[in-house]
């Protein structure tokens, strides 16, 4: 454990790489929040399947390898398909989800195409693009990671600054457009930020699982509140752990490799929250179903001495619990129901298996049968 | 007052609350507006009726600048929509947005100041205070920290008019307000823009209910991709207007003459 401490204070790859994965997380989750909010999930995989020719094109281009310039070519190439996208949208009949399947498949697809065409060149044996597939976090530099770090500083002031904007595009665009916002321009504008946060990651994730960096921290995030700052925050915070999470357990590990160790940590962020979150988690949900049902079977009971009682002039008048056993569906809980509801006060034992209402429960149950129209 | 060549050119032009002038909207080349010309007075409660795909919500949003036509005008008071846009409010229908958004009942209404605030700016306590109002108005005051998703169908679209009501409009739009509410819901809306229409704002609402027309509106307007007729509800609304904007067999017709005659032969019995 302080072994681990002082490899992240001390040793140089891994204090790089876990700041590295740490701001991308923060960034994809910052941006991600939209991403899901808008029902644009696939957005962010089109969008960084895209950046794959871009890459190539850069490196085409320029001979160089340099980190900044390669990005530059993947941020333009991803912008591209983004606006090639809407465009389709807007102009033709393909509807969004084709729209992006098509373009993200037909630019991964040259991509690949270029890459290949580059690893036949003679003089790039050394090119060493493939790392941006899958990503390669220990070939992150000190210098990357300052620059990934101003980038998502400049988001993070963008999101800050265009919140109130950002909030009524991903809410309700058309009213947007109708009380005076350029709804168009934002989204681009948004857009474009998130092509920005996908290109970030692509060094130490790569193309192909970014875009999990996109959807799952504010998929986890969502589970957990709903307030749409909290749940930016949260998800921010969530990307943040998997990155560094990620980064130390590979860094621990020979041969495992950084980018799809932090996608398992937030898969695992998603999987507990979509478990364990108060009232939208599974277990949430399968506890309050059973105490729905439980509390059914209360009422039911009640309502059965009720509607016995009725039949009587003196009101509280004890029946025995092998006529309300008839009555009731699920009869091995009729006993169970009957000494809680006197634990409520609402029935009181007689003798021992004699049982009448209370004036309390005699006032529950008339309520009840009111409510549900003397369904009983 | 300024002096404009609008004036001269068509002196009664400034009077309509909303002009229509040879609108024509296409989907894919099928057209969904055909060539309307409608005439909005101020200070109406007006109803836009017509069957399904008539181009009801196609019509109100070519009115708001959502849609752009491929020929046509809309003008507001006289000057053009762009000119104009803080006199309108919008009431969207109530499936268009998702109801799970993160967020709850005051942070909606809010957003119906967020035109007047501008760029940047986020709403303040004046603000807030007006939006309580609106809620106040809609019945919803103790809603306004309750999760949107919460909410029944007819909280969402009080919380929705409530919304429009902060925008302090002149000219109010509405797609469908009805769909699908409880009838309390449904008093409360139409209390509403007749308190609206007292304040003498024009209301124009896309409406489905035949039944309630004439009780609601006193403004009316029959659509089918082209404009049937467009008037007082009394001589706009028909037997005939309905039969040409619905086709042959309309069943409200029906219903509404067996009552008529049941009335008639009532006032013969006595």
């Amino acid at each position: 454990m302080i072994e681990i401490l002082y490899n992240i204070l001390f040793d140089y790859t891994l204090r790089t790489v876990a700041l590295g994965a740490g701001v991308l997380g923060i960034v994809s989750g910052i941006l991600g929040s939209y991403a899901v909010l808008r029902k644009q999930s696939l957005l962010g995989d089109t969008i960084s399947h895209a950046a794959l020719p871009g890459i190539a094109l850069a490196f085409l281009f320029t001979g160089s390898k340099s980190v900044l310039l390669i990005l530059t070519g993947a941020a333009l190439a991803g912008w591209v398909a983004t606006l090639l996208m809407i465009s389709i949208i807007r102009t033709t009949r393909i509807k969004e989800d084709s729209a992006l399947g098509l373009v993200l498949s037909v630019f991964f697809g040259f991509g690949l195409v270029l890459l290949t065409y580059i690893q036949k060149l003679p003089n790039a044996t050394q090119a060493g693009l493939e790392k941006f597939l899958f990503g390669q976090a220990a070939t992150l530099l000190a210098e990357d990671v300052l620059v990934m770090a101003i980038l998502s500083l400049v988001i993070l002031a963008l999101v800050l600054l265009f919140w109130k904007e950002f909030k009524l595009l991903s809410f309700d665009e058309d009213f947007g457009a109708t009380v005076g916002f350029p709804m168009r321009s934002i989204d681009i504008l948004l857009t474009s930020l998130l092509v920005v946060a996908i290109v970030i990651g692509l060094q130490t994730v790569g193309v192909v699982l970014m875009s999990a960096m996109i959807v799952a921290p504010a998929a986890a995030a969502r589970q957990w509140t709903n307030r749409l700052g909290i749940m930016i925050a949260l998800s921010a915070l969530f990307g943040a752990i998997a990155g560094i999470g990620g980064a130390i357990i590979s860094s621990l590990t020979s041969k495992l490799p950084t980018g799809p160790t932090i996608v398992l940590c937030i898969s695992a962020i998603v999987l507990l929250s979509l478990f364990l979150a108060p009232a939208r988690g599974l277990v949430w949900q399968w506890i309050q179903q059973s105490r729905n049902r439980h509390n059914f079977h209360l009422d039911a009971v009640l309502l059965d001495l009720y509607a016995l009682a009725q039949q009587h002039r003196d009101r509280l008048h004890g029946h025995h619990a092998a006529v309300l056993k008839t009555m009731n569906l699920k009869q091995s809980a009729v006993n169970r129901c009957l000494r809680e509801l006197k634990t409520q006060g609402l029935v009181r034992q007689i003798s021992r298996d004699l049982w009448g209402l209370t004036e309390a429960g005699l006032q529950q149950a008339e309520s009840l049968a009111n409510t549900q129209g003397g369904a009983a | 007052m300024k002096f404009s060549y609008n004036d001269i050119d068509d002196p009664g032009r400034r009077d309509w609350a909303i002009k229509v002038e040879d609108l024509t909207l296409a989907y894919n080349e099928k057209p969904a507006l055909w060539d309307i010309d409608l005439e909005v007075p101020p200070g109406v409660l007006m109803a836009i009726v017509g069957p399904n795909g008539a181009g009801k919500t196609t019509l109100i949003k070519a009115m708001l600048g959502l849609l752009k036509p491929v020929a046509g005008s809309v003008s507001i008071f006289g000057k053009p929509y762009k000119a104009q846009r803080h006199m309108l409010a919008y009431v969207p229908q109530r499936r268009s947005v998702d109801w799970d958004f993160p967020t709850n009942v005051l942070d909606v209404v809010l957003m119906g100041r967020y035109g007047e605030l501008g760029w940047f700016k986020r709403p303040r306590t004046k603000d807030r205070e007006m939006a309580m109002e609106a809620l106040e108005k809609v019945g919803m005051t103790d809603f306004s920290k309750r999760q949107i998703s919460e909410l029944s169908g007819g909280q969402q679209q009080r919380v929705f008019l409530a919304r429009a009501l902060v925008q302090n409009a002149n000219i109010y739009l509405m797609d469908e307000p009805f769909q699908g509410v409880d009838a309390t819901t449904e008093r409360t809306i139409i209390d509403l823009l007749k308190s609206l229409r007292a304040e003498g704002k024009t209301v124009v609402v896309v409406h489905h209910d035949l039944q309630t027309v004439s009780d609601y509106f006193d403004w009316v307007m029959l659509l089918n991709v082209r404009k049937i007729a467009s008037g007082p509800v009394e001589e706009t609304f028909t037997d005939d207007n309905l039969r040409l904007a619905y086709g042959g067999h309309v069943a409200f017709l029906q219903a509404r003459n067996i009552q008529a005659q049941a009335g008639k032969s009532e006032k013969v019995r006595s």
